[in-house]
């Protein structure tokens, strides 16, 4: 069992940044959703303190809202609106993908083998979640910042 | 099939050759019976056009050192035993040429995921368990030709084919185990190996065992377990795509194929 354990990469096979020059967007997609995912976790979880505070009355409820209006805040709060974008696209994109749309048909494979599954479709939603979860945190940052 | 032929007769290699080049071959070293130290050690090695990775090594074994341990067998890309980690992505050492790398360094790891055996050797058991654990054949009970009962060949059309054939290329090199970061985490996934080949059968139209083969991968350690990171196909020297086969079949066990 030890040596079972030790022939797995662990969290280096994730983290691991030379990885992603090798194995293409998809992999730096999957490890965008990864982080996104645990980021809006976090956030949930603080959102629900957060709001928790409303049974405490109104001073401090206004004190715990106020922590967010300030610069840091507002940089915080656009994060949270480009991951939130980039799961929601990029998780419409996975789901497609299981439900099988997108992936080609299969077929007989020729040299050199490109594989069907990851095509320029995919490859096209994936940058376009990334510029709209880009785009997003912008607008954000211009309402918030006025 | 211009198009094609022209992808073939491209050379990936920027370098030029001359007859006396040599490259920098980095050969991880280690054995776990003894020890969990890893080295690496170097050696210049001569290298022509289409030296492969294989050879480099196979060099030092001739004339360097005799002791590196590396399995392999055919050569030409087509038994699956000589995986590893080449200048950090899994692939054939007989199917990547030198100069097709275009550096001066080379460093060959044993493959990540998989148990080391010695040096670039890994241990493939488990990933033939799961192969077997998803019954890679055809399961039917009139799979027998009798010709006194009048069951004969089991035809299929060309379109039958395509549904599953570039799945049957798996030739069980680990390279797509290697290189899931699922696996990196979970000793006990069934790996993008096996469900690509569990959806080789499924989409068999001579097979019968569909049932059986979804209820063993729809599993906590299973299929769904994948997230599509589809670095298996990336690094697939046999064009199976296994990240394919993987979502294809989720199609089944969402109910949207039959």
């Amino acid at each position: 069992m030890e040596k079972e354990n030790k022939a797995k990469e662990g969290i280096k096979g994730w983290i691991n940044p030379a990885k992603y020059g090798k194995f293409g967007i998809e992999r730096f997609a999957w490890i965008l959703m990864r982080i996104t995912g645990l980021g809006l976790l976090a956030y949930f979880i603080g959102h629900i303190y957060e709001t928790s505070h409303i049974l405490d009355g109104k001073a401090v409820w206004d004190a715990s809202l106020e922590m967010t209006q300030t610069t840091e805040g507002h940089i915080f709060l656009a994060i949270v609106i480009g991951m939130c974008v980039y799961h929601t696209g990029n998780g419409i994109r996975l789901m497609l993908g299981q439900m099988g749309y997108g992936l080609g048909k299969p077929g007989r494979p020729d040299y050199p083998y490109k594989p069907k599954s990851l095509n320029m479709k995919g490859k096209a939603c994936i940058y376009a979640t990334i510029g709209v979860a880009a785009l997003a945190m912008w607008y954000g940052m211009a309402v918030m910042f006025g | 099939m211009s198009e094609l032929n022209q992808e073939i007769s491209q050379e990936k290699s920027q370098t030029v050759l001359s007859p006396t080049k040599s490259v920098k071959l980095r050969i991880s070293r280690s054995n776990p019976e003894v020890n969990s130290e890893e080295r690496f050690d170097e050696f210049v090695i001569p290298v022509e056009k289409y030296t492969t990775v294989l050879d480099a090594i196979l060099n030092v074994k001739s004339h360097l050192d005799h002791s590196v341990a590396v399995r392999y067998s055919c050569r030409q890309a087509s038994c699956g035993s000589c995986g590893m980690k080449i200048n950090g992505k899994p692939a054939l050492a007989c199917f990547t040429k030198v100069v097709e790398l275009n550096t001066d360094t080379i460093t060959v790891e044993p493959m990540d995921n998989f148990p080391i055996v010695r040096d670039l050797a890994v241990n493939f058991t488990r990933m033939f368990n799961n192969h077997k654990k998803i019954m890679p054949y055809v399961v039917r009970e009139d799979s027998e030709i009798k010709p006194d009962t009048g069951v004969k060949e089991i035809l299929q059309t060309p379109e039958d084919v395509d549904k599953y054939i570039q799945f049957s290329s798996c030739i069980k090199c680990g390279l797509c185990n290697s290189a899931c970061p699922t696996m990196a985490m979970d000793t006990s996934f069934v790996g993008p190996q096996a469900l690509a080949q569990a959806y080789r059968y499924i989409a068999d139209t001579r097979d019968k065992g569909k049932d059986n083969r979804l209820k063993i991968i729809d599993d906590s350690h299973g299929i769904w377990r994948c997230h599509f990171a589809g670095s298996c196909s990336q690094v697939c020297p046999k064009g199976v795509d296994p990240a394919m086969g993987i979502q294809l079949l989720r199609s089944y066990l969402l109910g949207l194929r039959d």
